[in-house]
């Protein structure tokens, strides 16, 4: 079907002034080839059946959207967590604000620096695992991302790291437009953990892409950071070897909007891919969507999909999950949860769990429920003396439970814990 | 005009049709085709078709301009992709829009005009003799016992309904129970307010070209407080080559009354595909209840795809008015390709949406089928059950909408939906879209896939019974919610129906 004019506008408007930055032939390559699947796939509108409850127009326009400075009185996330702190302000790495990327088992490397550089092995990952999850459903923001990514970070894990990484997000600019891509390969039998904190930007686009080896383990914690007024769109692309781990837990706080895409493929037998997340939001001018693509493509694959989100005030929260099980991929153990607590009769919940199987001994499910908090469990608190905002805090925190189960490190799940109930005090 | 409103007749479908499909062998039992002279219309579609389709049924002058900006529409919209499912693109302009048997060109008086190919071809589908003695105009007839319940049916053969029984006897309680063209005719003010209303002509592109050439269909009109005597139901048979069948059901029930209506069809074995997209409309009135049920059979094509007929249907029932009621229950067997998504606008407050469904996909079959439930009320209730089955290299999948608007408060729905794998070449899938927008509505959504359990099938083994015997009783355990959602007879025609579609799947 012929595009529709609104799309080739939006995206030639999008791409008029725009520079590739120039590197080695294969960056160089990569990024041409990505600015032509923009062209071809065109940038989305509303009217797209993917786009369907998330309006993109803010993520496509020329210019930025404006979006206020925050200040927060909080200490910063994984304070106490020892760590190799990355820095980016506005979408631009802060070397001094940065610690020396040197740790133990990790290869770290500036974006521009590996593109510049003629043989990498970062050749084989950048804009080629976005490509691949071009199919069966378009994603030309990771396109545009590829094509367009001004910074970011590559790591090599050749062994078990002994610290996380943490990718520090600052925002100091009200019209920053910031897009970084980063690229991740875990060796085989290698493990990592990587943290990202932080608003990042006003509008931010941000691609990760992931390749785990066999028997590697890949670790994900993110929050995103408390900005009322920040707009993302962010990506993951992640393939997935035998007998490999990956896990990825993101928790959102407020902003305009938010589109995290994350679009796995378990290629090599008894892998394992885990995402979850936690979404809080308080006002109308709150959309968080969370959209989840998990392919099966080997025998005796485990994925779950845990996601949970609270809403008020006319907060509006999205989750389009889907399961895709391909022939052969039999024993395919495939579970997704999505749910909502809505706190106020103007917050909405719009979800598309989806399932598409093609192979016969599996089990695979999917629940999705919204509804309000539970009038018995309240008054039973209530009746044993637990006052009823704090009973309200508590129930809330039960219906999180699940998905903030996802993150194994206790440490960094307790951090992010106590920021929840930080802001179910604030919100109130 | 092509109703036989001067003859009556005894009986259904019911033990007749259970026997017929209990006999069946395995293959496709109402494949056959009936020699028979027919009258077409040009093949393709364009405003002169649609005039000549609507001078055919002797419609007013409002029908036909209807018809036609319904057409000028049509031309204007695209086929819809979205769902899951491929085929050969359709030329709109190969297929007969209409097509009669020649004999129905006068209206016949008595059986004696009614050609006896036609009613013959009913009787090989298992519709019962008594009801030909009526339909034969013997006296006393209709006073006859029936055995076990009573049944009205309306008979759609290609574009015409051949006959509509037990209407003086429905009259006996107000009840209208025509053809849709006897209806414009006899009935048109009621024609005029409902029509469209719940499917306007420019819903989807079926619908907008359904709106355009149907010839036919079934009227139901249920006044306030009546409980419809018998269960009406609807036999449509497709017989022509190369013919579309498009036909419009309009059902009304008026304030607290009730009906249940049946739905069945068959058509021959051919080796190109046939086009069948019908509408069906039912508007609830204030503590009215109406239970629609289905038993879809058309010819699925053979084992490599050839043939069968492409299915693309719209049904909708507008829950108007307070404490109105909607059952959809179907089950879905034939079809080559299904399109077709029975949904429940819940309006009026406290008003109830029921979604029942079995669909069963084999060899080379694909059914994209679900609902939606719409709460806009206060207080309303809705509950999806739904079983996919997928054997050989069929692709099955659940499409569904709940919707609780923000004035929807208090209301409440539950889905399930289970599929179930038999064999590995063959395809499950669920796309549900869940969109909540009060907080004081709950809603659940659960969905399973998983294969012929194992266990299951070595106890029925161990017990003797063979293994396409045991697939098929475990098939009837997993689908034991919808089948009992069944008026009984169906239940008993659905359930060996269930059996058969399925044979040759397992080995």
């Amino acid at each position: 079907m012929a595009l529709a004019q609104l799309k080739i506008d939006t995206t030639e408007a999008r791409l008029a002034d725009v520079d590739l930055p120039q590197g080695a032939a294969w960056g160089n390559a990569a990024r041409a080839d990505a600015l032509a699947r923009v062209r071809l796939m065109a940038l989305p509108t509303k009217r797209d059946e993917y786009w369907k409850y998330t309006d993109p127009t803010s993520l496509t326009a020329v210019d930025a959207p404006e979006a206020a400075l925050f200040a927060s009185d909080e200490a910063p996330l994984f304070d106490a967590v020892d760590r190799v702190k990355i820095v980016f302000v506005d979408g631009v790495f802060d070397a001094d604000a940065s610690d020396d990327l040197e740790a133990t088992g990790l290869e770290i490397e500036r974006l521009s620096d590996a593109m510049a550089t003629d043989i990498h092995w970062a050749k084989d990952i950048y804009g080629v695992l976005e490509a691949h999850g071009q199919k069966p459903v378009a994603r030309p923001l990771a396109a545009l991302n590829t094509a367009l990514a001004t910074d970011g970070v590559v790591i090599r894990v050749t062994g078990k790291a002994t610290k996380p990484v943490n990718f520090i997000y600052l925002h100091n600019d009200t019209t920053s437009d910031a897009i970084l891509h980063n690229v991740v390969k875990v060796e085989a039998g290698a493990e990592m953990t990587l943290l990202e904190t932080g608003p990042a930007a006003a509008r931010f686009s941000k691609l990760l892409e992931v390749e785990v080896a066999e028997g590697g383990k890949f670790n994900h914690v993110r929050a995103q950071g408390r900005d009322h007024e920040r707009r993302a769109v962010t990506h993951c692309f992640a393939r997935i070897a035998a007998d490999s781990v990956f896990k990825s837990f993101t928790l959102t706080f407020n902003g305009v909007l938010t589109r995290n895409e994350c679009v796995l493929e378990l290629v090599g037998d008894d892998a394992v891919a885990h995402v979850a997340g936690v979404c809080v939001g308080d006002g109308k001018d709150f959309h968080h969507d969370d959209t989840v693509f998990i392919t099966h493509d080997a025998l005796n694959g485990e994925s779950r999909q845990v996601f949970k989100k609270v809403l008020r005030n006319g907060a509006t929260g999205v989750f389009q999950g889907k399961i895709l099980v391909k022939e052969g991929a039999q024993k395919t153990d495939g579970y997704q949860i999505s749910q909502s607590l809505l706190l106020d009769d103007d917050s909405q919940f719009l979800a598309k769990p989806e399932l598409e199987i093609y192979a016969d001994d599996v089990a695979c499910s999917h629940g999705s429920t919204s509804g309000a908090i539970d009038e018995t469990a309240l008054f039973y608190l209530r009746s044993r003396g637990v006052p009823h905002d704090e009973a309200r805090n508590l129930l809330t925190l039960s219906f999180l439970a699940e998905a903030l189960e996802e993150i194994e490190d206790e440490t960094l799940a307790e951090d992010l814990r106590d920021r929840l109930e930080g802001w179910l005090a604030r919100h109130r | 005009m092509t109703a036989l409103d001067t003859v009556e007749v005894k009986e259904g479908v019911d033990q007749e049709t259970v026997d017929a499909v209990k006999e069946l062998s395995g293959n496709y039992k109402y494949g056959w085709n009936t020699e028979i002279e027919m009258e077409y219309a040009p093949k393709g579609v364009n405003p002169d078709i649609v005039r000549l389709i609507s001078s055919k049924n002797k419609e007013p002058e409002w029908m036909t301009e209807w018809r036609l900006s319904a057409f000028t529409r049509w031309e204007k919209m695209d086929e819809p992709t979205w769902a899951m499912v491929n085929y050969p693109d359709i030329d709109f302009q190969d297929i007969y829009y209409y097509a009669r048997p020649k004999s129905m060109e006068e209206k016949p008086k008595s059986l004696d005009d009614v050609d006896p190919k036609l009613l013959a071809t009913y009787e090989k589908l298992g519709i019962p003799l008594k009801e030909q003695m009526i339909l034969a105009g013997v006296e006393g007839a209709e006073d006859a016992p029936a055995e076990g319940r009573k049944v009205a049916v309306d008979a759609v053969f290609d574009s015409v309904s051949v006959g509509t029984t037990f209407q003086k006897e429905l009259e006996k309680a107000g009840v209208i129970f025509c053809s849709i063209s006897e209806a414009i005719e006899k009935h048109p003010e009621l024609v005029k307010k409902y029509l469209g209303t719940v499917v306007p002509p420019s819903d989807n592109f079926y619908a907008t070209l359904n709106s355009a050439v149907f010839s036919d269909g079934s009227f139901v009109y249920i006044p306030p407080g009546v409980r419809c005597p018998m269960e009406l139901s609807t036999y449509f048979r497709i017989n022509a080559e190369n013919t579309g069948q498009f036909e419009r059901t309009l059902i009304i029930a008026d304030k607290g009354s009730y009906v249940s209506y049946l739905e069945g069809c068959t058509a021959p074995k051919r080796d190109t595909a046939q086009l069948h997209a019908a509408v069906v409309e039912i508007i609830v009135e204030e503590d009215a209840e109406v239970k629609y049920s289905t038993v879809q059979n058309w010819y699925p094509g053979d084992e490599d795809g050839k043939g069968g007929i492409y299915n693309f249907v719209t049904k909708r029932a507008d829950c108007r008015g307070d404490r109105s009621k909607v059952m959809w229950t179907q089950v879905e067997t034939g079809s080559a390709v299904t399109w077709k998504y029975p949904s429940c606008i819940l309006r009026g407050d406290d008003s109830q949406g029921e979604f029942y469904s079995i669909a069963i996909a084999n060899n080379m079959q694909q059914a994209d089928t679900g609902t939606k439930m719409i709460h806009l009320g206060k207080n309303t209730k809705s509950r999806i059950v739904s079983k996919g089955i997928s054997a050989g290299k069929a692709q099955n999948t659940y499409r569904g909408l709940v919707s609780m608007h923000p004035k929807a408060t208090k209301s409440r729905n539950y889905t399930q939906c289970d599929s179930l794998l038999i064999g590995d070449k063959c395809g499950a899938h669920t796309v549900p879209y869940i969109e909540v927008k009060n907080n004081s509505s709950r809603v659940e959504h659960e969905a399973t896939t998983s294969k012929v359990d194992d266990d299951q099938l070595f106890y029925c083994r161990s017990r003797g019974m063979d293994e396409e015997e045991a697939v098929a009783l475990v098939v009837n355990g997993f689908c034991k919610e919808v089948l009992q959602a069944l008026p009984m007879e169906f239940a008993m025609e659905a359930q060996a129906l269930v059996a058969i579609s399925l044979e040759g799947s397992v080995g």
